[in-house]
């Protein structure tokens, strides 16, 4: 994976970037277009059998007449992880409920481990493996009995069952906690523990939505190695984040959800590429310093209000300029923000095209508000 | 993931059935208070109609032998309040399924491959357990005010059997109620009329003392044959029709809860 990076680090990613953006708009129209161009992709094709884990087609789902999903294709091969990336309420765990069978689609093919969702419902349930957004735990059974419960509806024989339970208890360091009951467990624990009760069925394909959301950054790379150990042994994975990075960390292949569809699709680093450094930040204690600095940095927007500058980070040699030009007794805080959602976002679905000029940071600044 | 000719999730109903049925008990053990509250509002009903009904309500009763007193009004309401015992722990029911249908394990169960009937079954075979318990409590309380009874132990066999049936077909009902609910306090309010309808039978007061029209739903509504049933054979006389017809009954209102809930649950949206 990280060699198949470098490998496409060699080549223009902005102008590839910028047709996999409008192919993939295009691709509601003509699918075979859409499909053309995820097969074309060789770096989607890492560690696979060659297999379809899953398989949407024109998927769309709404409620009343809120249209919520509006033509989603995706496709997700064996073995490979799948990051789905989208802000709030934009249909991440619509497309999670749907291909785990919880909810029914309104329209589109869906097939999740070679079996349709709705119509072979049982086969796929006993493919997967779920850790929803939301809490799925038995808040009155300890972390024993809440693993042990899991391994009786998986059928596993008592032996069997007794040997699973202990391990994951131990993997997922909850054996301290096992006997306590899961209402007073911490986020981080009941996290872990749904994780962990998801994976008792040693299940080929794991459905994780928004898996490290509210976990601290130490819990957070735990349940990122977790999830490695688990694509280490070859299961499939589709995991919705709000993060960049967290899908940099662990998917092959990241699709930006907005507006009922993927409006981009594509490595992490070929998602990156688009807003390289993110940017840096500089607050002003007073307004005479923040307008001589903004006057020789006309790349940079100032907002003369919050007496801040803000300045697009592509390394360190922008970076110095800007730093040169800083007069120690004028500045109260200077910050440089990696690229988050936000950066991805507005580069990837508003004005593409017209990367980084100061139209678009103003946009961004306004967007930040 | 080999496929297999039959779907796991019909051969193993039995099974998943016994494991949700083993997390309702341990709810009940974990979550004491709302069962200490079913168990305990038979016991109170019991209470109040003996000691503070019972002298009066005990003179009224018509049939026995050189009038009534309390301690032969305490044998009167006795079924009526067994009844009361299932219907208790029925409405207990409805406000344990919708709060399960509130926590995130539902969405769980629903993407595994589980007899999914089982997350019902569960809570149905968990409640003619509790109701048995409860019926065993209220007894002894009874027995501690007086009661005694001259029936054989086979009746007492057949007492518990309706008993267990009257709480399967209530529960199944109830559950339906719970998945309905579109909150907690709806799932409180709508069985509610469960533990009305035994005071509107000939569970407390015969129903020849009730105006016309009362005494005709009275002796039609499902519980009169329950409590006449349950009152035959605990004082050791043969039940004859009525047992048929609470049977009946108990079969038609499992079958039609049964099938309601099963519905609601297929159909309901996960949260
Ligand atoms: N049962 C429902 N009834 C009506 N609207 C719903 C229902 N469930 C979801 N929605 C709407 O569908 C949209 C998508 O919701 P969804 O939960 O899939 O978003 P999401 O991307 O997972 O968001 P988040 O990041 O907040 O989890 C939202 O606008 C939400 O309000
Ligand atoms: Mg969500």
């Amino acid at each position: 994976m990280v060699q198949d990076r470098h490998c496409l680090d060699c080549i223009d990613l902005g102008h590839q970037l910028m047709e996999l953006v409008t192919a993939t708009r295009s691709a509601a129209g003509s699918k075979d277009k859409g499909l053309t161009l995820t097969h074309g992709q060789p770096s989607s094709m890492v560690r696979m059998s060659g297999k379809t884990a899953i398989s949407v087609a024109g998927l769309h789902k709404g409620y009343g007449d809120h249209d919520v999903l509006t033509g989603v294709d995706l496709e997700v091969p064996e073995g490979s992880v799948y990051a789905l990336l989208g802000p709030n309420g934009s249909g991440k765990t619509t497309v999670v409920n749907i291909c785990s069978t919880l909810l029914t689609p309104d329209a589109g093919e869906i097939r999740v481990s070679g079996y349709d969702v709705q119509r072979e419902s049982d086969q796929v349930r006993r493919s997967i493996g779920v850790t929803g957004q939301f809490s799925a735990i038995d808040d009155y059974h300890t972390g024993r009995e809440n693993l042990k419960l899991m391994a009786d509806l998986n059928h596993l024989d008592r032996g069997r069952a007794k040997t699973v339970v202990e391990g994951l208890l131990e993997r997922f360091e909850l054996a301290d906690a096992a006997d306590r009951r899961a209402q007073t467990y911490s986020g981080g624990m009941k996290r872990r523990l749904d994780l962990a009760m998801t994976l008792i069925g040693s299940p080929r394909l794991i459905f994780l939505d928004e898996p490290t959301t509210g976990l601290d950054p130490r819990s957070r790379r735990e349940l990122w190695q977790i999830v490695r150990e688990q694509v280490a042994d070859g299961v499939t994975v589709l995991l919705t984040t709000q993060h960049l990075d967290e899908a940099d960390q662990l998917a092959h292949r990241v699709g930006l959800l907005d507006g009922g569809r993927i409006i981009a699709e594509g490595t992490p680093a070929q998602l990156k590429s688009r807003v390289p450094g993110g940017h840096v930040e500089v607050q002003f204690t007073n307004a005479a310093a923040l307008s001589e600095v903004a006057a020789v940095l006309p790349e940079a927007t100032s907002d003369p209000d919050a007496l801040t500058l803000r300045m697009a980070n592509d390394g360190v040699a922008s970076l110095r300029r800007l730093l040169d030009r800083l007069d120690d007794d004028a500045v109260t805080d200077l910050t440089v923000q990696s690229a988050d959602l936000d950066d991805v976002f507005l580069a990837l679905t508003g004005h593409a095209a017209e990367t980084r000029d100061g139209a678009e940071d103003e946009t961004k600044l306004e967007r930040a508000r | 993931m080999s496929a297999h000719a039959t779907p796991r999730s019909t051969t193993y109903v039995v099974r998943d059935s016994v494991t949700m049925f083993r997390r309702n008990l341990r709810h009940w053990l974990r979550y004491p208070s709302l069962a200490i509250m079913l168990v305990g509002q038979p016991i109170a009903f019991l209470l109040l109609f003996v000691y503070v009904f019972g002298g009066t309500l005990g003179a009224g009763l018509s049939g026995v032998a050189g009038g009534g007193g309390r301690g032969d009004y305490l044998v009167f309401i006795t079924p009526g309040i067994m009844v009361m015992a299932v219907a208790s722990v029925a409405l207990g029911t409805a406000i344990e399924v919708a709060l399960d249908m509130t926590g995130g394990i539902i969405a769980r169960f629903r993407t595994m491959d589980i007899a999914q009937v089982s997350v019902l079954t569960g809570h149905v075979l968990g409640a003619v357990v509790k109701t048995l318990f409860a019926v065993v409590v209220t007894l002894a309380f009874a027995l501690l005010l007086g009661y005694r009874s001259e029936a054989e132990l086979a009746d007492w066999l057949v007492t518990f059997v309706l008993l267990g049936l009257m709480a399967f077909a209530m529960t199944w009902l109830t559950v339906g109620m719970g998945l309905a609910a579109d909150s907690v306090e709806t799932a409180s309010n709508t069985p509610m009329f469960l533990v009305m309808l035994p005071f509107v039978s000939s569970g407390f007061v015969p129903t020849d003392a009730m105006p016309w029209g009362l005494r005709q739903f009275a002796e039609y509504q499902p519980f009169t044959p329950m409590i006449d049933s349950l009152r035959a054979l605990t004082s050791g006389e043969p039940a004859g029709n009525a047992l048929w017809l609470a049977v009946g009954w108990c079969v038609l209102i499992a079958v039609g809860g049964y099938l309601w809930s099963r519905r609601l649950f297929t159909k309901v949206p996960t949260k």
